[in-house]
């Protein structure tokens, strides 16, 4: 008899212990990194990796006060390859999120690896427009910037400075497409001509040619990386910048394009969710300890992986670290509060950003470097979202 | 278009065109003489252009950086030859592609082992801006310094292979191998040494585009591709078949970038014409292709 009692007491203890294990707190968190960190468009990759271990180091390795383990994977440019880390590191290594990827055709190629599996991908950068709309996806969250947003921005500036004719230059893929697209929503001036060429193309002298017979008022070029430190350089050699008033999405005119460049990028404008000195403690911080820990000045991309680590941080911390309740943890990054370096941020419905966005420009800070800085505290757009809202399903 | 678009055009196609042919020539020849699928001449123009970074950085300065890249990527070329490739020249052509594409691979990571991902490589200051050829015609100095060394180095290669001793036994051995060498000419020696003069052109090239397009791994692999269709074009083993090819690619491909995407403006609506132009532009190089390899299997100047 007595042992019976105990084998039933045994048996409830285990029961109790068995179904206190699916609500209990991971132990240990796995996150799978999978971004661009080779060629001319590998410094970009690294500054999302180097600023997401940042945010890491300085929360003593934890994200909700859980211990984290990073997988890093370089897609190398090439769709084919970011797919298989995506699936790698979902199947085989289990991780608990995704994230990393820089652009938008290697990311919509990996992310159904992620999404299917039921595990959230937070986009520290690529955040292309059908996601925002009729495919947007409870398990994919933006932590950056709608894909058209800097673009609509700079439109909105190039019209508002009364810039009669712009010439659009972007790379032939989904985020090009929307980039031009989001410019020509805001812009109200003429487009003498909208140019797309190959994702990667590192010789542009056919494309300045045109321009120089098109003879526009604004050029309005958006070439990530690599592309874009080529397209300036040969922009200037071909003496363009003297009659044609240049102008950059943010990432286009950063501190590592300033750096590849030189001098000539003194005075270039361009449009950003964030900048070297928006005034926060959360930015001071970060621009702080990320200049300390790698001896260069960060750049937008390093503040979206920064932010993604903070908001992985924040969302954990509010499920008390019970990731395994995936509709607990959607709900709990939908309504995330943290302190952003990019100052006010929300979620809107699709699980794109609701924020603002500034007019930069590059300047020389007092150790004689090029900086890009806000042009003006004031910004072009206050709880910017985007336009595809309305289409997604997820309310 | 008007005729100071089209004039500057023609020069980009033209040092385009010139920059393939250093790389097509070499291929050609081992091509056309060895009876060899050599998939690693684009690893020789990454190294070149990767040594050239180097020792312009070491001696800071461009130019030595090139001068010295040329002899150091021709030691390479011919070492490469004699030891490794040399084995191969009997084996059928699939042996040649998958041990040359392997080699391909060492190579990029032999590079990244040494010098990283990429590498930073700056034409002289005095070269960075615009020179006004005509009244209203502006052009890069640094592409027209190209296109001079890409036409001193293409005239310097037409007097070596039709007034030389060499050049002769280069024409002989491409025209028919077996005769040559029954003719007495050294196959062996006469191989390392196209290798070798390969191997420098393709370090002229890699140095002279790495300030204005990238030093980094994999470079290579896209121009490779490109050199082919000019040697299948131009018809293998024959100089002056890719000095044709080249400029004909480099034309086609300047030309089609501009023209295309406005030809399709005017004949479809905006949203077909920005989606098919550019894709259309992109693939013109290869359409050409099919079309001599229709009319001509051969290439336009074979020497069979």
């Amino acid at each position: 008899m007595k042992s019976f009692r105990l084998a039933c007491l045994l048996a409830a203890a285990l029961s109790v212990g068995a179904t206190s294990a699916l609500a209990q707190p991971a132990s240990k968190i796995k996150i799978g990194l999978v971004s661009t960190l080779s060629g001319p468009n590998g410094a970009i990759g690294e500054e999302v990796r180097d600023a997401f271990n940042l945010a890491l180091k300085l929360n003593g390795g934890n994200l909700g006060g859980i211990p984290v383990e990073v997988l890093i994977g370089d897609d190398q440019f090439n769709p084919q390859v970011g797919k298989q880390l995506f699936e790698r590191m979902v199947k085989r290594d289990k991780v608990d999120f995704m994230t990393g990827v820089i652009f938008s055709n290697i990311m919509l190629a990996g992310l159904p690896e992620a999404v299917n599996e039921k595990v959230f991908y937070i986009s520290p950068n690529a955040a292309p427009s059908p996601l925002a709309g009729k495919d947007c996806n409870p398990f994919f969250f933006v932590a950056s910037w709608p894909n058209d947003a800097y673009h609509e921005m700079a439109g909105q500036h190039s019209t508002s400075k009364g810039y009669k004719t712009a010439y659009l230059l972007a790379p032939n893929y989904q985020a090009g497409k929307d980039s031009l697209a989001g410019f020509k929503r805001f812009y109200k001036g003429k487009v003498v001509d909208e140019v797309y060429t190959k994702l990667g193309q590192l010789d542009y002298s056919a494309e300045l040619a045109q321009i120089r017979a098109a003879k526009p008022e604004v050029m309005y070029a958006f070439l990530p990386g690599g592309m874009g430190v080529n397209f300036i350089k040969q922009f200037v050699a071909a003496g363009l910048n003297k009659d044609i008033r240049l102008m950059l999405p943010g990432f286009g005119a950063d501190q590592d394009i300033s750096r590849g460049v030189g001098d000539v990028m003194l005075g270039i404008n361009d449009t950003a969710h964030w900048a070297l000195d928006i005034n926060n403690a959360a930015n001071k911080k970060f621009v702080t300890e990320f200049e300390k820990a790698y001896k260069r000045l960060p750049t937008v991309y390093a503040a979206q992986g920064y932010d993604t680590a903070l908001i992985l941080d924040a969302a954990i911390r509010s499920v008390k670290g019970n990731i395994n309740d995936k509709d607990a943890m959607r709900k709990a990054l939908r309504e995330v509060k943290f302190d952003s370096v990019r100052g006010a941020f929300r979620f809107n419905t699709n699980h794109y950003p609701i924020q603002n966005y500034y007019l930069r420009e590059v300047k020389k800070d007092s150790q004689g470097r090029l900086v890009n800085l806000l042009a003006s505290a004031q910004p072009i757009a206050a709880n910017h979202g985007d336009a595809y809202v309305q289409e997604c399903s997820m309310r | 278009m008007t005729w100071i678009l089209f004039l500057e055009q023609a020069l980009n196609g033209l040092q385009f065109g010139l920059m393939l042919f250093l790389l097509a020539s070499g291929l050609t020849l081992v091509f056309g003489i060895m009876d060899m699928i050599n998939l690693a001449h684009g690893a020789l123009y990454m190294v070149g252009a990767f040594l050239a970074a180097w020792l312009a950085q070491l001696t800071q300065s461009f130019v030595m950086g090139i001068l010295l890249a040329i002899p150091l990527t021709a030691l390479f070329g011919m070492a490469m030859e004699s030891t490794l490739l040399r084995t191969l020249y009997a084996r059928d052509h699939m042996s040649q592609v998958l041990a040359t594409f392997s080699l391909i691979l060492i190579i990029n990571e032999a590079v990244r082992m040494i010098w990283g991902t990429d590498m930073p490589l700056a034409a002289p200051a005095a070269l960075s801006g615009p020179v006004e050829l005509l009244p209203g015609l502006y052009y890069p100095a640094y592409r027209l310094v190209i296109i001079a060394v890409g036409l001193v180095i293409a005239g310097l290669l037409y007097l070596a292979v039709t007034r030389t001793r060499v050049g002769a036994w280069v024409r002989a051995g491409a025209s028919n191998r077996e005769m040559a060498m029954a003719m007495g000419i050294n196959i062996q020696r006469l191989f390392t040494l196209v290798f070798g003069l390969g191997a420098a052109l393709c370090a002229v090239a890699g140095a002279m585009l790495g300030p204005l397009l990238a030093v980094q791994v994999g470079m290579g692999e896209t121009v490779l591709i490109l050199a082919f269709v000019v040697i299948v074009i131009g018809g293998i083993g024959s100089i002056w078949g890719a000095f044709v090819g080249s400029l004909l690619v480099g034309f086609v491909d300047t030309f089609g970038r501009t023209l295309m995407p406005a030809l399709f403006r005017e004949i479809f609506p905006p949203q077909v014409a920005s989606a098919a132009g550019p894709a259309v532009a992109s693939i013109l190089v290869y359409l050409l292709m099919a079309v001599v390899l229709f009319l001509r299997p051969q290439g336009l100047f074979s020497r069979r």
